[in-house]
């Protein structure tokens, strides 16, 4: 069965949302500010008077219709960037400095009845693990009206349809059947694409996916991005896609980031990042990857291992692990240097 | 001599309710008559998707859990039927090496005693010497001895699968099963452990059955491949051949899909009882396919389990 067209459901979208603007008074806007951007932002774990600087001044934009790719290794922040652009970051965890602009408005300064109108509605997200994002004993048709119903106010009918053309959208067939399923009546690609239907049926301006293919199947993975494709195509989507996968972002980024210990430590367009990536760690990673050029040698592997943030070197949270360390570089943080429009926090590129 | 290790027809079911009210139960044939050999210092990559019954040839090969049918003769002699004091002592040639280091290694003991158990156990070390013995072996997988003293929670995940590998090696088994080694490491520590198996294979000579759902790093490390998908072979031969030439239709979607191209599976119904087991997701199936499941077949460089290639 051919999957219903985008337009088609953007018109029922837009009709069923005539008279119903409540967003105006808090997101005037501002055309010439990128769609998200997010400056100096530290998100800190307080607990028992030690604090874990889980993300330590990371700086970054998304413009309209741009896919950016957060890249790092466990625990280099990344989630918490998220959750932090979506004020979820879980308790003893605070965002202690920092703006998060998001379509003009700070997002820090919301209140958490404001922050709920974004949450879904205006921002997105496709979590990690389908298994535990969706409720067990709820139908996925009621998980996806309930968006439409609160942000949009449609009634339970109009929520029906425009749900079930989500459903088409994201690739079922006979959606009108999978609207009263119950989670555990899909396998796990199916699960992901209902939580893809969730975070795109209000029309967000911004999508965040967090690791939304890791825990699939690489065949699974395989049709879960290529649908992340096309509906970025259709829609003009922006995302914010986080993973640990270089390769992913090779093939759908626009942009990339690459974490390190609650730093940014490289960004820039996706296509010059993958053909020279400048920090010594963003080298190292793309070296590890196993390639193939006839005879069988060892991977050129980073030393050492990811440092923990409750421990982190002093200087440059890399030089321990790095080729090419200096003294300067154990003794303070380098800033980030620009490159010919690309950002890395190296001494290396300080001239 | 002949091959380290032999399997033929292997069979392995499990019986399941499908929810935990259900009355009835279903048979599940994780294994599905599996037969393979591996040379003296081969190292063979087993790939497939989770729940094609990797890990139970895993269980099934070290014994952990007792295959239904099939014959494993392990150095030439009866795994499988063999008395259990007699297997006991030639286990000290078979380890095996877990994919979660968080779980396989005992939280409560110290590195010293959770290498030093396997050499107390098969009384391969003089009391005097074992920690001495300990050490060479953590020195062997590039740990020193700082380490000794530590429990599972001080360390990386990378540093916790090092020792995981040395309580593997410290019986200077002939044979080594890894069941998805380096999946639940950080990119930058996986290419570590995966160069500390190439020198094993390399020092040591040793034979390995590497199970992993990456192709890139199967490609890496193995000298032969076989290719599983609902508890049958589809495929196998030598690494190059069969990476530089897939003729399965399941490994060319599935080489396609880990190298971000587009390919896509058909369906996922259940599968039937007769018939090719790829038939559901199948985009070049036949008429014949429904009714007959393909044997493998060619030379040994390279079979395929496919109507497609009749000889």
């Amino acid at each position: 069965m051919r999957a219903a067209r985008a337009s088609d459901i953007r018109d029922l979208v837009v009709v069923a949302l005539k008279g119903c603007g409540p967003y105006d008074t808090v997101f005037p806007d501002f055309a010439i500010m990128s769609l998200l951007s997010v400056s100096d932002l530290h998100t800190y774990f307080c607990s028992n008077g030690t604090i874990t600087r889980a993300v330590d001044g990371v700086d970054f934009e998304i413009d309209k219709g741009e896919v950016f790719g957060l890249v790092g290794e466990s625990g280099c922040g990344k989630t918490m960037t998220a959750l932090s652009i979506m004020r979820l970051v879980p308790s003893p965890g605070e965002i202690v400095k920092g703006d998060i602009l998001f379509e003009g408005a700070d997002l820090v300064q919301l209140t958490s009845s404001q922050m709920q109108k974004v949450r879904g509605n205006k921002i997105g997200m496709v979590f990690q693990e389908p298994l535990t994002s969706l409720n067990p004993v709820l139908r996925i048709g009621d998980q996806l009206s309930e968006s439409l119903i609160v942000h949009k106010r449609l009634s339970g009918e109009e929520a029906r349809h425009i749900s079930i053309g989500l459903l088409q959208k994201v690739g079922f067939d006979a959606a009108d059947k999978r609207y009263l399923q119950y989670p555990h009546q899909l396998s796990g690609g199916q699960r992901q694409r209902v939580l893809i239907a969730i975070a795109i049926a209000c029309n967000p301006s911004l999508v965040i996916a967090d690791e939304p293919t890791t825990a699939l199947d690489v065949t699974v993975e395989a049709q879960i991005l290529r649908l992340l494709q096309l509906l970025i195509a259709e829609y003009q989507l922006s995302m914010l896609f986080i993973t640990h996968n270089l390769n992913i972002i090779r093939r759908i980024g626009t942009s990339v980031g690459i974490m390190y210990a609650g730093r940014m430590v490289e960004k820039g367009r996706v296509d010059r990042f993958f053909e020279e990536p400048l920090h010594p760690y963003s080298k190292g990673l793309l070296e590890s990857m196993p390639q193939f050029s006839g005879e069988r040698r060892r991977l050129k592997a980073i030393p050492g291992a990811v440092p923990r943030l409750s421990d982190l070197p002093q200087g440059c949270k890399f030089n321990p692990r790095c080729p090419f360390v200096m003294d300067q570089c154990k003794v303070e943080e380098p800033p980030m240097y620009g490159v010919s429009g690309r950002w890395v926090r190296c001494y290396l590129y300080q001239n | 001599m002949g091959a380290m290790l032999s399997v033929s027809e292997l069979r392995k079911s499990y019986e399941i309710r499908r929810t935990p009210f259900s009355v009835r139960k279903e048979t599940i044939r994780a294994v599905d008559r599996i037969s393979f050999d591996l040379e003296q210092g081969q190292t063979l990559g087993l790939v497939g998707e989770s729940g094609c019954g990797k890990s139970t040839v895993a269980k099934c090969i070290t014994m952990l859990e007792k295959p239904d049918e099939g014959r494993i003769l392990f150095m030439g002699r009866d795994w499988v039927n063999m008395a259990e004091k007699e297997r006991k002592g030639l286990r000290k040639e078979m380890q095996i090496i877990f994919q979660d280091p968080f779980s396989s290694l005992n939280p409560r003991k110290r590195v010293l005693d959770t290498i030093a158990e396997p050499l107390k156990v098969h009384r391969m070390v003089e009391k005097g010497s074992l920690s001495e013995k300990v050490l060479e072996v953590l020195k062997s997988v590039g740990l020193d001895e700082d380490f000794l003293k530590k429990y599972p929670h001080e360390m990386s995940g990378g540093q916790r699968q090092r020792v995981a590998i040395g309580r593997a090696l410290a019986t200077a088994p002939s044979f080594i099963v890894a069941d998805e080694p380096v999946s639940s490491l950080d990119v930058s520590v996986q290419a570590q452990i995966i160069n500390l198996f190439l020198d094993i294979r390399e020092r040591l000579r040793i034979s390995m059955l590497f199970i992993s759902h990456d192709l890139n790093i199967v490609r890496f490390i193995s000298d032969r491949t076989m290719v599983m998908y609902r508890g049958k072979v589809v495929e196998t031969g030598e690494t190059e051949e069969l990476f530089s030439h897939p003729l399965h239709p399941y490994t060319r979607l599935l080489m396609l899909a880990s190298n971000d191209k587009e390919g896509e599976l058909e369906g996922q119904g259940a599968a039937s009882n007769h018939g090719c087991v790829f038939l559901d997701g199948c985009s070049e199936k036949k008429e014949m396919c429904a009714d007959d499941s393909p044997m493998l077949k060619g030379p040994s460089s390279h079979r395929v389990a496919c109507f497609l290639y009749p000889e």
